[in-house]
């Protein structure tokens, strides 16, 4: 049950993205579509599921003032993994991502969940973490990938929804990002709001 | 010449914050006031000039050894040693600053912009001059946009903005439009 509710944190109330606003830079550069984003967020799972094992494994050896720099080595090591594998394999996609593949070192999200969690639970509780953190990571991704896909070129995952009816240009482009960002977080945060209230309310009557 | 194009179009036309997205945490965190955001861009600049400088020879190093798989490994854990030097130095010299800048010196080190600047040095395989005045440019680049965004939210703190947008979502939106400013600066160069 408590991995379950594990999972669930990450996918919803701590949401990485929306919740927590960790590893903006690539939530913004690689969501020009949904394709690019699903990418993205699978190669961060990766990442992020291997370093929470071995950082899970290696926690009673590891030595509290240098630890830092050991969860960046093991990053590190997973995202040259992933680098030359994803070089090898999709090399389309790799070269779309480009610069952000080996940036995946220092996205805030890995370290954060490194350093918080899985330095202090058991293997089984950091994969479910990683899993759930990662979903939650990759799920916003593809959510802003879509939408800025569908504003700015009429489709998602390149299939067309009302094709040349309506294309937003900007949206694609580096402002888009930021303003489609913008709008899903007011509107989570609405939700959140709203929510609340109603709570508030029940617990009156 | 070239030089100067290299360095405009860092400042200006391929801005590290509102064009590539390098750097958006401290762009994000640390512009709440201009005082942080200018000491922000200070450490950055700093930092910047020297973590290129540095990992450029050390990219030399690898390729001589033909080791260039691991740059990513080699990049981050000079940065990060750096970063923790320059950490203590400021502790010692300027308290004030130390202060002001809190949990978001350490943060460097995870500052997307300096690895990312670092590993661009070698992808465009920029000689020594060059890699010093692209880092100078973007450490500049960088600077300016952080201290024009946090003078745009001291001004933001007057106004009545919907209860949903405030905080993160108006600060994003505001840096859609700051970026949407510099895109205007896009046909200036061509490289």
């Amino acid at each position: 049950m408590a991995n379950i509710k594990n999972l669930k944190a990450g996918l919803f109330q701590q949401n990485p993205t929306f919740i927590q606003v960790l590893g903006m830079c690539p939530t913004l550069a690689t969501t020009t579509n949904a394709e690019n984003a699903l990418g993205m967020g699978l190669a961060t799972l990766a990442v992020l599921i291997l370093s929470n094992i071995v950082v899970s494994l290696i926690k009673k050896w590891v030595p509290k003032n240098i630890r830092i720099p050991i969860y960046i080595v093991v990053i590190a090591s997973f995202v040259t993994m992933v680098d030359l594998l994803m070089h090898g394999y999709t090399y389309d996609l790799w070269k779309t991502l480009g610069l952000f593949i080996p940036l995946i070192v220092v996205n805030c999200i890995i370290l954060g969940r490194a350093e918080s969690f899985a330095s202090k639970n058991s293997v089984l509780d950091s994969i479910y973490d990683a899993l759930g953190m990662g979903l939650g990571f990759t799920g916003s991704l593809i959510l802003l990938g879509s939408v800025r896909e569908l504003l700015g070129n009429g489709t998602i995952f390149g299939l067309p929804i009302w094709g040349d009816a309506m294309k937003l240009y900007v949206m694609i482009l580096p402002p888009g990002a930021f303003l489609v960002l913008g709008m899903l977080l007011a509107m989570f945060n609405s939700i959140g709001i709203h929510n609340r209230n109603k709570a508030k309310a029940g617990e009156k009557k | 010449m070239k030089l100067f194009f290299i360095f405009l179009s860092a400042i200006l036309v391929n801005n590290f914050v509102l064009s590539k997205f390098l750097g958006i945490c401290p762009f994000l965190g640390v512009s709440k006031k201009i005082s942080s955001a200018s000491g922000m861009s200070m450490a950055v600049i700093f930092v910047m000039v020297i973590s290129s400088v540095i990992t450029w020879f050390l990219n030399l190093l690898l390729v001589k050894l033909g080791l260039e798989f691991l740059t990513t490994i080699v990049f981050i854990l000079v940065i990060a040693t750096l970063v923790q030097f320059i950490e203590f130095y400021i502790k010692k010299v300027s308290p004030n600053l130390y202060e002001a800048l809190g949990i978001y010196l350490p943060l460097i080190t995870t500052n997307c912009a300096i690895l990312g600047l670092a590993l661009i040095n070698v992808m465009n395989n920029y000689t020594l001059i060059e890699t010093i005045i692209y880092s100078l440019g973007a450490g500049l680049g960088f600077g300016m946009a952080l201290i024009i965004f946090s003078a745009i939210r001291e001004r933001m703190d007057y106004y009545d903005v919907p209860e949903p947008f405030k905080g993160t979502a108006i600060a994003l939106i505001t840096a859609g439009l700051l970026s949407m400013a510099f895109m205007g600066f896009s046909g200036l160069i061509k490289i």
